[in-house]
This record gives C-alpha cells, structure tokens and sequence, in this order.
C-alpha cells in the first residue's frame, strides 16, 4: 500500500496540530481565559507569539486550547456518528427489505432538515448555559445519516457478490457474513466517513460559537472568533486576533480533508488491483 | 407508470419531512426544562424593575398560555398547533413587537433570504460544473491540476471563515464594500436595486465561493470516470469531434449525480447562508432567527425554522420533480 502526497501532507497536518494541541499545554498549565493575565494589545513578541488580545489574554495559547478544545469535540461526537452510521448502513443494506425503506426514509429526512436553525432553537432554550454535551447530543442526533447512507449503498452492491454467496453457502450465520466479510470493505468508507464528520462537527460547533450561542466561556475555534468580533478586533486594528484563528482553521480543515480523501484515493487504487 | 411512481414517492417523502419538522418544533420545546412562560414573566419583572400580586401573575400566565398555545393537555395542543400551522399559516404574534404576527415579519424576511440563496447557489452549481468537466475531461493539463488545487483548498473551507476574510480584505483593508448591510424601507426604484446589489456582493461572494469547491471536485471525479467508459472510447473511434464527447457525453452523464447531490446538501446549504446572513446583518431569516433568539421571541424562532424547513423540503421536491426531465431512465422505464 502506497501512501499518496494528499494523504502523506494530511498526515503531516495533523499530527502536528494534534501533537501540538495535546502536548504544549502540558508545559502551560495557566488558564488561558482569564482576562487581564497580560497588559493588552501587545504585538507579536518572543514572549507571547502571536501577542495578547484586548482582553489581555494571549492568543497563542487561546489558540492551542481552542484547538485541542474543537478536536476533543469533534473526535467524540464522530465516534458516536460513525457507529451509528455503520449499524444502521449494514442493517439496510445487507439485511434491507422493511427496515430499508424505512431507515432510507428517516436518512432522507434528516438531511433534509437544515440542523443550524435547530441548533439555534436549542441554544436559546437552554440559554447562557449551552453545554457541550446538549451540542454533541443534536450533532450525535443529525450527523449520522450521510454516513449510514453512504454505508448502505456500499453494502447494496456487496450483497450480490460472490464471495457473499460462498460464505452464505457455507453455512455462515447472517451476522458473521456482516462482520466477517462485508465488513473489512465497509471500513475504508467508514473512515472518510469518520474524518469528514470530525470536520462537520467542529464547523457546526465553530458556526454556533461564531454567533454567541454555543458555550464561549471554553475556548474552541469559533469561540475565539466570537470574542474578536464582540470586542471589534478589526476595528481596532487587532488584526492578528481574527488572522490567527483563521488561519489555524484553515490549516486543520485542510488536514483533514485532505487525508480523508488521500486515504480514499489509496483504498480505491487498492480495491482497483485486488 | 415509473414516473407516477417516482413522483408519488416523492410527495410522500415531501410530506413525512414536513409533518417530522413540524413535530419536532413542536416536541422540542415541551421537552426542555426551562419554561419560555416563566422566563418571558422574568424578563418583565425585571425589567419593570417591580414585582406583580399573585392575581395579576396568575391572570398573565393564563393569557400568555393561551397566546403561546400552551393550553389544554398535550395531544389537543399538538392537533392545535397542527391546525394553526397548516390551515392558517398562523405562528401567533412575535413577543418582541407584540401584537405583530411572526407570519409578516417571515414574509418580508423570505424574499431576501431566497433571493440570496437561489442566485448563489445557482452561480456556484453552474460555474463550478463548467470547471469541473473541463478539469475532468482534460484531466492532464496544468490547468486541471490548479483547479483541482483550487477545488481542494476551497472545499473544506467553512462560511463563515469565508466571510471573516472577505470582510477583512474588501471591508476593512480596501474598503470597497460595506461591512454591514444598509439597505432603507421604500419603493423598489433603479437606485435601490443598486443599493441592494452593492450590498449583496460580499454575502453572496461568501456562498459561491464555498460551493464552488464541492462541485468543482465532485464534477471533475464523475467526468473523469465517465471518460474512461466505452461508449466514450466508441465515440472517439467514431470520429466524433472531442467538444461534443466533452459536452454531450461526459458532460451531459456526469450531471445527473450532480443534480442529485445538489438536492441533498440543500439543508447545508441553507444552514450556511442563515449564518453568513448573520454575519453580514442581511435581512432574511437567519438575522430574524438570530434576533429572535437574543430577544427570547420564541414565536418568532419557531416560525422562522418551521418556515426554513418548509422551504428546504420544497426546493428539494421541485428539484425531485425537475429530475425526470434529464433523466431518461426515470420515463421510460
């Protein structure tokens, strides 16, 4: 199996923005929220790397929390999405009949329903005390459709295949043909199906935080953004305040992308000469 | 008979998303602790700065149940709720500017938000689909790979990453469009009309450049497998001159997975533009659900997200309904 470059510069990305995360705040065990901590407003400096923000926090450390923070967030909540997805795409699919149409009905359902405005609802019922679990319980709730779908599709086509019929053939129970044979080809799926939820679910938080209505006391990346626009860092030429964020973002999505993609690339071109 | 089929399926799908939308938004509230009564009560109370007598409380929690629909036991308030809803398109009044109903403010609200949404949506499909054929067809070119480049930069982008650089660059460091939208009530005259565009080019900038991605990439996967199909090798052994295959072929394959794709990220999508439309201070549903939201309008919140679901299901079941008519397979089946 040959790693292509997507996945290799992937790789690469994340395992410095997780290393990074996890590890720096070991050698940091201030509480990067406290205001008044530093003076404000200081430039990048060898002391605060991307300097301190108006409420006299530094960025660079809000910004490894606010990492570590979203991909806690979105590793959890995309375990619970994938297992879902991963049962109920394989009941569908391999098993189908009844409980396909209607599992294909609910699926369809729920992508259709925009969940930001959901989500907005939720937040003002539960408001000033929206709690990350409240927020992983409607992303667990809505995000797990796209993936089932994907899932049984996959297992569709798989049902007719020959070796499904051997192993049929041989005496094999329904549920050993499930986990034994459909589904080593069902997990390569299941893993871009994983890390693109992971990019959904801290968007989704990130979305939520931008505009004041997830929890903004626990730095995430959005949360960072709430706080630069609530406290008009453009305006006040605070530039690196929404730059760094930005970019930060923009890096990790990447990452992510690109090795979910990356290591479809490499399952297609493997299956190819299978 | 296979197309009666297919649209039958479709009206049926249409209605079940309808009637779960409306159960969750009326459920969803039921269901959490606090209550919007007691809160709404509060919020008086303190901001008159006076407490009430227990009569006059008793009196306003009455009325207030009555305009919340909050009444009678569960199941008659629900077929209620249901009647209201569907028959009389009747949300109750907006607390925030009480006695006003929510159905005027949604109905001023639905056009911008609409307006936005069916031109970027429509610029980013069609435009990200040119690319991606040609990306695709030619997929050796330095050009393809750029686009690909491009498309895979683009994609994971959220919107409202997008929209913080847009405001930065074109609001703040070159000042060339406003930050936030102003747009004044009156006659729709040529100069407003240019007012509302200048005002809509950020906004709008933000959406198409984020959907642009997806279906650059998406377009350039589907028709560079289609090249490799047989009928394309025949085509091309045929003599058929390489615009046509490109157009006609592979072009004219490709998009029908397109079309569906773009019916089922029409939630995401929508999502999307509430958020930038609240980042931007753009008059539609998603600054009136924010507004809603901060102010505790909870009719008002319900209305806008029973109306935004409304509008996702029918846009996905026009689309749906549109299908047949590039699909072959679908009518004569």
């Amino acid at each position: 199996m040959k790693m292509n470059n997507r996945l290799k510069i992937g790789i690469v990305i994340l395992t410095i923005m997780v290393l990074g995360s996890f590890l720096l705040p070991l050698f940091h065990d201030a509480d990067p929220t406290k205001q008044g901590t530093f003076p404000k407003n200081l430039p990048p400096s060898l002391a605060h790397v991307l300097g301190t923000n108006s409420l006299g926090q530094d960025l660079f450390w809000w910004l490894v929390y606010a990492v570590r923070n979203s991909l806690i967030l979105g590793v959890s909540v995309s375990i619970f999405t994938t297992l879902i997805a991963g049962t109920v795409g394989l009941t569908a699919g391999y098993i189908g009949g009844g409980s396909d149409r209607v599992i294909m009905t609910l699926t369809d359902v729920i992508i259709a329903i925009p969940v930001f405005p959901i989500l907005i609802v939720l937040a003002t019922l539960v408001r000033g005390q929206t709690s990350f679990l409240i927020v992983s319980v409607i992303l667990i709730f809505f995000g797990w459709a796209w993936g089932a779908r994907r899932v049984r599709s996959m297992a569709l086509s798989l049902r007719e295949r020959e070796f499904i019929n051997v192993a049929k053939f041989s005496g094999s129970t329904t549920l050993k043909i499930v986990f034994r044979e459909v589904f080593p080809y069902v997990f390569a799926f299941m893993v871009v199906d994983f890390i693109n939820a992971i990019l959904w679910v801290i968007n989704t938080e990130a979305a939520l935080a931008v505009i004041g209505l997830s929890n903004v006391e626990i730095p995430t990346l959005g949360s960072i953004v709430f706080w630069a626009l609530n406290y008009n860092a453009l305006f006040i030429g605070q530039y690196m305040w929404i730059v760094a964020p930005v970019v930060a973002t923009v890096v990790l999505f990447l990452g992510l992308f690109l090795t979910s993609t990356g290591y479809n690339q490499m399952y297609a071109t493997r299956r190819g000469h299978s | 008979m296979a197309l009666f089929q297919y649209i039958v399926g479709r009206f049926v799908s249409y209605f079940v998303v309808l009637f779960i939308g409306l159960t969750i938004t009326f459920f969803l509230p039921r269901l959490m602790p606090s209550d919007p009564i007691e809160q709404y009560i509060f919020e008086l109370q303190s901001q008159a700065g006076q407490t009430m007598s227990p009569d006059e409380m008793a009196n306003l929690r009455e009325t207030l149940s009555q305009i919340y629909g909050l009444d009678g036991s569960l199941v008659s308030q629900y077929l209620g709720y249901l009647e209201r809803v569907i028959l009389h398109f009747d949300f109750g009044p907006s607390f925030a500017s009480f006695p006003a109903p929510v159905i005027g403010f949604i109905v001023r609200a639905l056009p911008w938000t609409l307006g936005l949404l069916v031109t970027t949506t429509l610029i980013a499909w069609t435009i990200g689909n040119l690319i991606g054929l040609r990306a695709g067809y030619h997929h050796n070119s330095r050009a393809a790979t750029v686009m690909e480049v491009v498309g895979v930069a683009l994609y994971p982008i959220p919107y409202y990453i997008v929209a913080l650089v847009l405001i930065m660059v074109f609001g703040y460091l070159l000042s060339i469009f406003p930050l936030t939208t102003t747009i004044r009530p009156g006659p729709l005259t040529f100069a407003k009309m240019r007012v509302i565009l200048y005002n809509s080019v950020l906004p709008a900038l933000s959406i198409i450049v984020v959907g642009l991605g997806w279906n650059i990439l998406s377009m350039k996967a589907l028709s560079f497998a289609h090249k490799e199909e047989g009928y394309v090798t025949f085509a091309r052994l045929k003599g058929t001159p390489s615009r046509t295959i490109m157009n006609s072929y592979v072009g004219r394959n490709s998009l029908l997975p397109q079309i569906t794709g773009l019916t089922l990220s029409l939630g995401a999508i929508f999502s999307g533009a509430l958020l930038i439309e609240i980042l931007f201070s753009y008059p539609g549903m998603g600054l009136l659900m924010r507004t809603a939201a901060s102010s505790g309008d909870y009719n008002m919140l319900y209305g806008t997200i029973l109306v935004t679901i409304f509008a996702v299901a029918t846009a996905t079941l026009v689309l749906d309904l549109i299908y047949p008519v590039f699909d072959p397979r679908i009518r004569y089946r």
